[in-house]
């Protein structure tokens, strides 16, 4: 008797999670439904969850019209090259950081520190002006030296705590048998950190590919707009062809998701390492 | 002289030749430096830099024309931000996003990594569909709420009227000034729930089995043992997510510029939307650089006092 009412107990617990995923992803999957509607011009009232002729004419729209693809490649292009530089630099950074002793070491740091306080979108009025003056606006390298100057300071950050982390006792053997600095950080330090990496590319290719207030900024050229400004601007123009902007929301998405579904447990260790070491 | 010269007098040594070994000494006087040189380029041109020019443009009556003048004006920036109404209406509207969102975002977050917690199958699954408002991405959900937000025909006012007959007739949601913050806090709430819940989730794993058990043979309940052992053991947590939160809430903008841009007639405007709309919009670059450069002042004051009750989580206890 109390062990059935243990599992009713337990059965109930489900169904309220169960409640608040519906919660969750209703949002998402009316954005689905609407999606597979082709030709809706206005917004249908009352909606209709299931379409009556599901279609992925929308899809194949979105792709091939208003240079979308070009817009993907150009977020493509961004995210990589900005991810590729910031692991590397903020490696290489926090490296020096955790293992050298230099001239203004900790006040660097604490500077580093101080202006990773200070959110991105403060500075961006200053960032626009500077980027201006180095001809580098209307480019994709434009948005690429920002993404990586911010991904280097968080990153410095959280991978001097895991580097010190690692003992001491590996370098210093690999350094007596004859290997230098560069073989110790590119073959020791570097495939020892693979966990710390791979949260730090994750967390900085999810944020590149995303980004939206510095690249509707900096970007007038139509020709080198990203993704997230395009699907802005694609919203703008089909004003209530809703399942048009969805369709092309729903391809945007789909390099986030493939990241997030396939790298699951790096998103808890990062949040909870950035969590306490943070 | 150009960079790379520049980097390479400073780290290679005068009597350096092709396969000459650098001794490990030389090595630790040079690596430091040549790693440290591309990062900290990065950091001081794309982020020190317009840091300090944001700080200089706030007293300046900024001129973005090229051949016009700027002018030095002091404080009168920060003067007229005392006076300005609609500054005061985004600091309200600010403040309150906070306010709202996240005790919002906390106390569903926890109830929900309460909630996961307890399952004896599918927790991973529901983690996973919890989070998935986290990872997508600002603008996709901010148009989406638009969408769902729509009056008087869309999704939300067809829910409460016609299906579970809540109100009677729709809510113009994003017309009227006093309804159009709702969709913002909504948004903010329901798409951050997962982030909290899934370090509580952690931190509920790191709490010992044991202080159950042995609160069980006491006859405690669920109930009981949330507020005498989870909570408090759980508070380093929760303080640090109550900081991150409310930092977080400051810097929002998206959603607003997204959903109502501000509007009607600048009713919805945050700190942030505002001085990016006098700075974009009206081209007053200097007061836009003061509303921003006053809100960095609370921001890092706010993430100081974050760091010291992380860094000594027992002194807060």
């Amino acid at each position: 008797m109390k062990i059935n009412r243990k599992k009713m107990f337990k059965f109930l617990l489900f169904l309220l999670a169960a409640a608040g995923a519906v919660i969750m992803i209703f949002p998402f999957v009316w954005m689905v439904s609407n999606a597979l509607k082709e030709n809706v011009f206005v917004i249908e009232y009352p909606p209709k969850l299931i379409p009556d002729a599901p279609s992925f004419g929308n899809f194949v729209r979105a792709w091939t019209s208003n240079k979308f693809q070009l817009y993907f490649v150009n977020s493509a292009i961004t995210a990589v090259t900005s991810t590729a530089l910031t692991v590397l630099f903020s490696a290489m950074t926090a490296y020096s950081f955790a293992r050298f002793k230099f001239r203004f070491k900790e006040f660097l740091f604490f500077t580093i520190l101080l202006v990773l306080m200070v959110p991105d979108m403060i500075t961006i009025i200053p960032k626009f002006q500077l980027v201006k003056t180095l001809g580098l606006r209307d480019s994709l390298w434009g948005l690429i030296v920002v993404y990586v100057a911010g991904g280097v300071s968080m990153n410095t950050f959280l991978l001097r705590g895991f580097f010190e982390s690692l003992p001491k006792e590996l370098e210093e053997a690999m350094l007596i048998d004859g290997g230098n600095y560069l073989t110790v950080f590119f073959r020791m330090i570097l495939p020892l950190s693979k966990p710390a990496l791979a949260t730090v590319t994750i967390f900085s290719f999810m944020g590149n590919w995303d980004e939206f207030t510095w690249a509707l900024t900096a970007i007038d050229n139509p020709l080198k707009r990203t993704l997230p400004i395009a699907i802005y601007s694609f919203q703008g123009q089909h004003g209530t062809e809703w399942g048009l902007v969805f369709a092309a929301m729903l391809i945007a998405l789909v390099p986030i998701m493939v990241v997030f579904l396939s790298m699951q447990k790096y998103f808890v260790s990062g949040l909870t390492t950035g969590a306490f070491k943070g | 002289m150009s960079v790379p010269v520049f980097v390479g007098t400073l780290i290679i040594p005068e009597n350096w030749s092709p396969g000459m070994r650098v001794s490990l000494k030389q090595q630790r006087k040079i690596i430091p430096y040549a790693f440290i040189i591309p990062g900290l380029l990065f950091f001081i041109i794309f982020q020190l830099y317009p840091l300090i020019k944001g700080l200089q443009m706030s007293f300046y009556n900024w001129s973005i024309m090229p051949g016009k003048e700027s002018t030095f004006i002091a404080f009168d920036n920060y003067a007229r931000m005392l006076q300005d109404p609609i500054v005061k209406l985004a600091f309200k509207n600010t403040f309150m996003y906070a306010i709202v969102t996240v005790p919002g975002q906390m106390f569903l977050a926890m109830a929900a990594a309460v909630l996961l917690h307890n399952l004896s199958y599918g927790k991973g699954f529901f983690r996973v569909l919890y989070y998935i408002p986290v990872v997508t991405s600002w603008v996709i959900v901010s148009l989406l709420i638009r969408y769902l937000f729509n009056s008087p025909q869309g999704l939300i006012n067809y829910y409460l009227v016609e299906v579970f007959h809540i109100i009677a007739k729709p809510i113009p949601w994003l017309i009227q000034a006093k309804y159009a913050m709702v969709p913002i806090w909504v948004l903010g709430i329901w798409k951050g729930i997962g982030w909290s819940m899934v370090i509580y989730m952690a931190a509920l794993n790191g709490i010992p089995q044991h202080l159950y058990e042995a609160s069980a043979i006491d006859g405690a309940n669920g109930w009981h043992n949330f507020w005498k052992i989870t909570l408090p053991l759980m508070r380093p947590t929760v303080v640090f997510t109550l900081v991150l939160l409310l930092i977080g809430a400051f810097n929002v903008f998206i959603s607003v510029f997204l959903i109502t841009g501000g509007g009607p007639a600048q009713q919805t405007e945050v700190l942030l939307s505002y001085a990016y709309h006098q700075a974009f919009d009206f081209l007053k670059f200097g007061y836009g650089s003061a509303i921003s450069m006053t809100m960095a002042a609370f921001l890092v004051l706010a993430s100081y006092l974050q760091m010291r009750f992380l860094r000594n989580p027992d002194e807060t206890n």
